[in-house]
């Protein structure tokens, strides 16, 4: 016995010795993420990994978003709108140069934007564009955009990752060498492990403090926990181990913050489809499920939404009220529907946790008003094959994480087939709103249109928990989009 | 002996091919576009359209698969969907974890194992057997993610003596590299080595009771000697062969093990690329394991040629 208690005294003493090395001045960050970026172009995938490392550190675009999801100047440094709303004049920043050397400027601008509607272009984002008629460059430092027709949302759009600048003689390979104007130039990837960058010395802007940063890419929740707890990690700005928070709490080496994201979760309906055609059901279905439970049960922290809207966003109401949980009134107005005790619905699950386990979540709370929930969990290739290209489903529960879409309910075709002659006539009236006061009453509309068509079962904006050494400052606490700007990021003393 | 090597090398190049075909058509009916996966939800149609036509998606089927094996033939892999890198570059980097891995797993396990199982079996149902072979049964039960987890937790978490998680890299010097793959190989190598511990006890417990041990000892050797040199050389040729399975299986089997330790290695390559529709490169993977499991089988049975020379007399014959 008193051999194990000196094995396990050492054991301490040695964990102590190591564990307490003084605190140095530090000034590089290692960072950890789920998913690792397929390729580092955010003009040329979805991934949201790819801006994760990318955006705002090593590219930039005209505007930018902030942490609160605001826009803010970039490499435009002020810009004026038409009062038709059709003519954009951005005043470019001087003096700017990409990481090769190449000289920022109009022709860039048109470039970029050029390049973005192209017949072979792959912007992921391509829609974004589609509005622009063309960009003129009175002189090197003024780029005159204009648009087709009026788009409300341009310049936050123009903020995009998908909008970021890119020179011609480094498009070809920003996949593999992303070469932008930001404060980080990018060094080395090692495949499957991480990313490095180090400080642009010649950063237009104020210089990052951080003279060097790392990205590195740990899906494995327990793993990511361990990577933390052995300090092998700085930050986890999106932490995977929900179960493993409490203890990172009672850790004063760490702080955890619990913020928001774009991330719109819905328990999608086929709207195509018997029965959720009719409206009788979808509204049952809204009443059958308890949101707060549901988000408990995750230990998500999300927040619930009313309609395809989140807190924090322009012209937000709060519509969570209006299908209160109640089972009783669920079952009524499937009975009313002709929905038989005992239907059998599939819901098809992609792999994220808030989608598998949420699944067997609601299909409980399904049980309650008689609806026989079977779960087919599928991959993220089936989920867009079968469910988003091919609208074949029944239900499936998905977070739309691109920021202020209520767009996808205006289109023709959608895999939800929601249409709504009503809601698509709103959608034009915002899109051509010139008047700041006239766009956020049509986004309040909007917003109601949606929350009594409950086209989708909308569940909850997808939180974001970070975790990181407590010593560290200037990480975002939100993702209004996805991003990790580092470029206020410095150590406590 | 030269026509045992001919034989095996044309029943390797047939098994790549059908190998290549079956994982060629596997993929082709799987539902899933890379494009789409790459692009998102937002996607439009021509957006998609250009981009499957930069992958040369919008060809035929059989055109993809002459044009693949026409590639591999003059060993170009192609070029990833997701990453835009040549897939050979990929695997080399892999390559690079995994099989130094693997060589550790393997010799820590046979260093653990083949003592464990020859003591076993020379001290029969005593203490020292019993005990053993009690822990072995445990080790065999033991998965090897959650041993990794519990080996992370004690030297990496509470005796912060080794990473987490992650690869060093060979570009920080061998002992960095070294460093961070011992954890994770001794998680490989602790019930592999179970399994094989068990295997050398009932392998030497066979050639114990043979007639030429029994021999051995009636001409006057003593136990031990009788054992090291009759009984367990006679005894190697079901262990080579575990070993040889043990090998193929850390090659390409290691992804869970490569996901706990976050390690670039090839089994966690080819799981993301089924994830991600990288189809080349799963198709490339898929033929490259096939390959070294035949070729490892082969290097099996050279070394039953070295430990039994009854093998090559008969087959001379």
């Amino acid at each position: 016995m008193s051999r194990y208690l000196a094995t396990a005294l050492a054991t301490a003493a040695l964990a102590a010795t190591l564990g307490a090395a003084p605190a140095q001045a530090k000034d590089t960050l290692t960072l950890g993420m789920v998913l690792e970026p397929p390729h580092l172009d955010p003009t040329a995938g979805a991934a949201s990994a790819i801006r994760e490392v990318t955006y705002a550190n090593i590219f930039e675009g005209l505007t930018r978003i902030d942490a609160r999801g605001e826009v803010q100047p970039a490499l435009a440094a002020s810009w004026t709108v038409s009062p038709d709303g059709l003519t954009y004049t951005f005043k470019l920043r001087t003096g700017v140069k990409f990481h090769d050397g190449t000289p920022f400027d109009c022709g860039i601008v048109k470039f970029s934007y050029e390049r973005a509607v192209a017949p072979d272009s792959v912007n992921a984002q391509k829609g974004l564009f589609e509005p622009i008629a063309g960009t003129a460059c009175p002189d090197p430092a003024t780029a005159v955009v204009t648009l087709k027709r009026p788009a409300a949302g341009f310049l936050f759009g123009m903020g995009w990752g998908d909008a970021v600048m890119v020179a011609p003689n480094s498009v070809a390979t920003n996949k593999t060498n992303p070469i932008g104007t930001g404060p980080f130039r990018f060094t080395r990837w090692v495949k499957g492990d991480r990313v490095e960058m180090v400080r642009n010395a010649d950063y237009w802007g104020e210089k990052p403090k951080l003279a060097a940063a790392t990205f590195r890419f740990i899906a494995d929740p327990s793993a990511a926990t361990a990577a933390v707890m052995a300090g092998d990690l700085d930050a986890y700005p999106n932490f995977p181990a929900p179960e493993a928070l409490d203890a990172i709490r009672k850790d004063p080496r760490f702080t955890v913050r619990v913020g928001t994201t774009a991330g719109k979760t819905i328990l999608a309906l086929n709207n195509d489809r018997k029965p959720f055609s009719d409206l009788r059901v979808r509204r049952a279905l809204a009443y059958a499920v308890d949101r707060a439970a549901l988000i408990d049960a995750l230990s998500s922290y999300g927040k619930p939404i009313g309609s395809h809207y989140i807190p924090g966003d322009p012209g937000y109401v709060d519509l969570t009220g209006a299908y209160p949980y109640d089972p009783a009134k669920a079952k009524a107005l499937l009975a009313e529907a002709g929905v038989k005790p005992g239907t059998e619905m599939v819901i098809k699950l992609p792999p994220p946790a808030y989608a598998r386990r949420g699944g067997e979540v609601i299909a409980a709370m399904l049980e309650q008003v008689g609806i026989t929930a079977k779960l087919v969990p599928v991959e993220w290739a089936q989920w867009l094959d079968q469910v988003f290209k091919q609208s074949d489903f029944d239900m499936t529960i998905i977070s739309h994480t691109e920021a202020r879409d209520l767009d996808i309910y205006a289109r023709d075709k959608y895999y939800f087939n929601y249409q709504s002659p009503a809601y698509k006539a709103l959608y034009k009236q915002y899109q051509e709103a010139v008047d700041p006061k006239a766009q956020l009453a049509l986004l309040e509309q909007l917003q109601r249109k949606l929350s009594e068509d409950e086209p989708n079962v909308f569940l909850y904006a997808l939180a974001k928990v970070g975790v990181w050494n407590a010593r560290l400052r200037g990480l975002w606490d939100n993702n209004p989009i996805p991003a990790n700007d580092l470029t206020g990021v410095s150590w406590a003393d | 002996m030269s026509g045992f090597i001919a034989r095996r090398l044309v029943a390797l190049v047939l098994t790549l091919l059908a190998a290549s075909l079956v994982v060629f058509l596997v993929l082709d009916v799987l539902p899933g576009d890379p494009a789409s996966l790459m692009l998102g939800t937002s996607a439009r149609e021509d957006t998609l359209a250009a981009l499957r036509h930069q992958m040369g998606l919008d060809q035929p089927a059989w055109v993809r698969y002459l044009a693949w094996i026409w590639g591999l033939v003059r060993g170009d892999f192609g070029i990833s969907y997701t990453y835009s890198v040549p897939v050979s570059e990929l695997i080399g980097q892999r390559v690079m974890v995994s099989l130094p891995l693997a060589v550790m797993a393997i010799l820590l396990s046979t260093a653990i194992a083949i003592p464990v199982g020859v003591l076993a079996a020379a001290r029969r149902g005593r203490a020292a057997d019993t005990t053993l072979m009690g822990i072995a049964q445990v080790g065999v039960a033991l998965p090897n993610f959650w041993l990794g987890l519990l080996l992370i937790l004690l030297f990496a978490v509470t005796l912060p003596l080794f990473p987490a998680s992650g690869f060093a890299g060979w570009d920080k010097g061998a002992w960095a590299a070294i460093r961070s793959l011992l954890l994770p190989a001794l998680a490989l190598a602790l019930p592999q080595a179970a399994i094989l511990a068990r295997v050398t006890r009932s392998a030497v417990l066979e050639t114990l009771g043979q007639d030429y041990v029994r021999t051995a000892l009636a001409k006057g050797l003593t136990g031990a000697a009788a054992l090291w040199r009759h009984a367990v050389p006679n005894a190697l040729i079901p262990v080579v062969t575990i070993i040889g399975l043990q090998f193929s299986f850390l090659m390409a089997g290691t992804v869970i093990i490569e996901n706990v330790f976050t390690l670039p290695g090839l089994g966690r390559l080819i799981f993301q690329a089924i994830a991600q529709r990288d189809l080349i490169v799963v198709q490339d993977l898929v033929v490259l394991l096939a390959g070294s499991v035949i070729v490892v089988n082969f290097l099996v049975d050279l070394a039953y040629l070295g430990l039994d020379p009854r093998i090559s007399r008969e087959g001379a014959q």
